[in-house]
């Protein structure tokens, strides 16, 4: 075989090496971009009445979201309450008695087709099964929909946790003549602690970011929320309206709220990462 | 008799069995119930239009004609430009990642690119409308126009007034919000190639894009097909971030720098308007019709996926 000249080859191959790079420089440049732009238009909306007031009328100055910080934390709490204990018992099942069988591979099967339906789908459901029966737009609704989203994945990754638990280690407490429940949930989840918190803190932080299915069902609000059974404020959908409107002072108010939105995300999700990474290398 | 076997058969362990099995069939029965119950909230227009639905082109709530092809044409055309920039960016950051960087380097860079995972639609949204579309307008768009605008064919792509908001501005933030997601896929296959056949080829004398185009990419590229295939899944139905910068226009045009709508972005929008049953059933219509595309979408996916891990012997 003849040998083939090097410089061609090679030259590609450091055009590759560049473009590469520039690939993955992209990626960072829009990172930066964007969160640059919220944290600089956001910053300016940041005082003490943002976290206090509710919005201004339209056209006034002045105010704060607070109302829909409340809204929100309530409705990610409803969801959170709702949609874990749910999802870590089907993991549960997935894992500890569902591994190889047909009706296992099965759910398996939904809940990841389930993790890919649009979060907008979701909303439609609920507002179909929950809001046009009742009559009124509700935080309820608005919570439940969240945890509708958060049940798949928290199935998912409570799984994943799980299967990582060695057998040897169930096996021994069952040598013991502790009963398959007590086993589960004093050492096998004991075991999977950290793993586990992380997949319900990164649930947690995918909904509360989530704005289409709020949109069917808790709607929006612009006064405090006496009660969940009423249009409530949320921070995502307050963005939307304000973004969307054509006063300055609001468009201010929707950078404040993705600040904060975009921060309390990330917050969750880079907690949600260092406690695994610690439980990982000790 | 009976009565005592049954007691006896009740006991911690049967308990809990039951509801772990009970809260894994929820799943299922939540997601046959998304399907039932679109399906009955749209019967009214599916009796009103039928499948004609899909291929009429007209939105008219005050006539109280409606037709989809305009938002799945849309989706699709939107999907299609993010699966275009987002499928061979995610490929060669994953070989950056892999093949390329010091682990000193692509650990920080890997994190990065997956924290955009973590920042919510609605972000990208408010960025897409504010700053994108704008910058889109200003230099982008322009450029585009002068460069590409005489060519025919093409130029019409890129016809019309530059003013941002429209479908190449959706799809660009659209492969934006797919990127990590794509490429954390596809970096975790090229960890799967086992080293042993990259070394051979380093050996014979390959250069690393070498290796990567005839071996590594050729080992996974099943596994690439199926990344690609998860990223389609997201993009399909995104919503917050389309609705902002996409326009909000039915209809269908040849220039991306229309402004447009998907179905998505037409449910988000409209969906406080809908005071009449037969546009709020038509809207419901228009939601599923997005299911069954998300859920085809889906279901070739995890086919396709479970097949190679058993080819592969590996988790994914």
């Amino acid at each position: 075989m003849r040998p083939r000249p090097a410089t061609g080859r090679k030259a590609l191959d450091l055009f590759v090496r560049l473009l590469s790079s520039l690939g993955a420089m992209i990626g960072i440049f829009f990172l930066v971009w964007i969160l640059g732009e919220v944290i600089q238009r956001g910053a300016a909306a940041i005082n003490w009445d943002f976290f206090t007031q509710i919005p201004p009328a339209p056209g006034d100055a002045g105010g704060g979201v607070a109302n829909a910080i409340v809204g929100t934390v309530f409705m990610t709490l409803i969801a959170t309450v709702l949609g874990v204990p749910i999802g870590m018992m089907a993991g549960v099942y997935l894992s500890e008695y569902g591994r190889k069988t047909k009706f296992g591979e099965f759910i398996r099967f939904a809940t990841n087709v389930m993790m890919g339906i649009p979060s907008i789908i979701v909303g439609l459901f609920i507002y179909a099964i929950m809001v046009a029966p009742m009559g009124y737009f509700s935080g309820w609704a608005g919570g439940v929909s969240l945890a509708i989203i958060m049940i798949p994945v928290v199935a998912r990754t409570t799984e994943d946790m799980l299967t990582l638990v060695p057998n040897s280690l169930r096996e021994s407490v069952l040598a013991l003549g502790a009963p398959r429940w007590k086993m589960t949930i004093g050492v096998v989840f004991r075991a999977a602690k950290s793993g586990l918190i992380t997949g319900s803190l990164l649930a947690v932080a995918r909904v509360s970011g989530e704005t289409a299915p709020l949109l069917f069902t808790a709607l929006n609000n612009v006064f405090w929320p006496d009660n969940l059974s009423e249009p409530t404020s949320n921070l995502t959908v307050t963005i939307f309206n304000f973004a969307m409107s054509p006063y300055d002072d609001w468009n201010q108010l929707a950078w404040g709220a993705s600040l904060l939105i975009t921060f309390g995300v990330l917050i969750i999700t880079i907690l949600a990462r260092v406690i695994f990474k610690e439980v990982k290398t000790r | 008799m009976k009565l005592q076997k049954i007691l006896k058969a009740i006991n911690g362990d049967s308990i809990f069995k039951a509801i772990a099995v009970s809260m894994a069939s929820i799943i299922f029965i939540i997601m046959a119930g998304v399907l039932i119950s679109l399906f009955i909230d749209s019967k009214m227009a599916i009796d009103r239009f039928g499948l004609d639905f899909i291929t009429s082109n007209s939105w008219n709530p005050v006539t109280e004609e409606f037709g989809a092809a305009s938002s799945i044409f849309g989706t699709l055309v939107s999907t299609l430009l993010a699966m275009l920039i987002a499928v061979p960016l995610s490929l060669i950051i994953a070989l950056f990642l892999v093949e390329l960087a010091p682990p000193i380097i692509s650990k920080p860079v890997g994190s990065a690119i997956e924290l955009l995972a973590a920042i919510p639609s609605i972000i990208y949204g408010m960025w897409g409308l504010f700053v994108f579309a704008p910058y889109m307008s200003e230099h982008v768009q322009p450029f585009l126009q002068s460069t590409f605008g005489e060519i025919p064919l093409i130029g019409a792509l890129f016809s019309g007034p530059p003013i941002g908001i429209g479908m190449l501005s959706a799809g660009i933030i659209l492969a934006l919000m797919i990127l990590p997601f794509v490429s954390s896929v596809m970096r975790d296959i090229f960890k799967m190639v086992p080293s042993v056949v990259k070394e051979s080829a380093h050996g014979m004398g390959s250069t690393t894009w070498e290796v990567t185009r005839k071996v590594t990419m050729r080992y996974g590229i099943k596994g690439l097909v199926g990344a690609s295939f998860l990223g389609l899944g997201r993009a399909i139905g995104e919503t917050m971030a389309v609705t902002f910068v996409i326009g909000n226009r039915h209809g269908i045009s040849a220039s991306l720098f229309d402004p447009s709508n998907t179905i998505a972005s037409t449910l988000a929008n409209e969906f406080a308007e809908a005071s009449e049953d037969i546009y709020m059933s038509s809207l419901i219509y228009l939601g599923l019709v997005l299911l069954v595309m998300t859920l085809i979408v889906q279901i070739a996916a995890q086919l396709w996926v479970r097949h190679i891990n058993k080819q592969m012997g590996g988790g994914l």
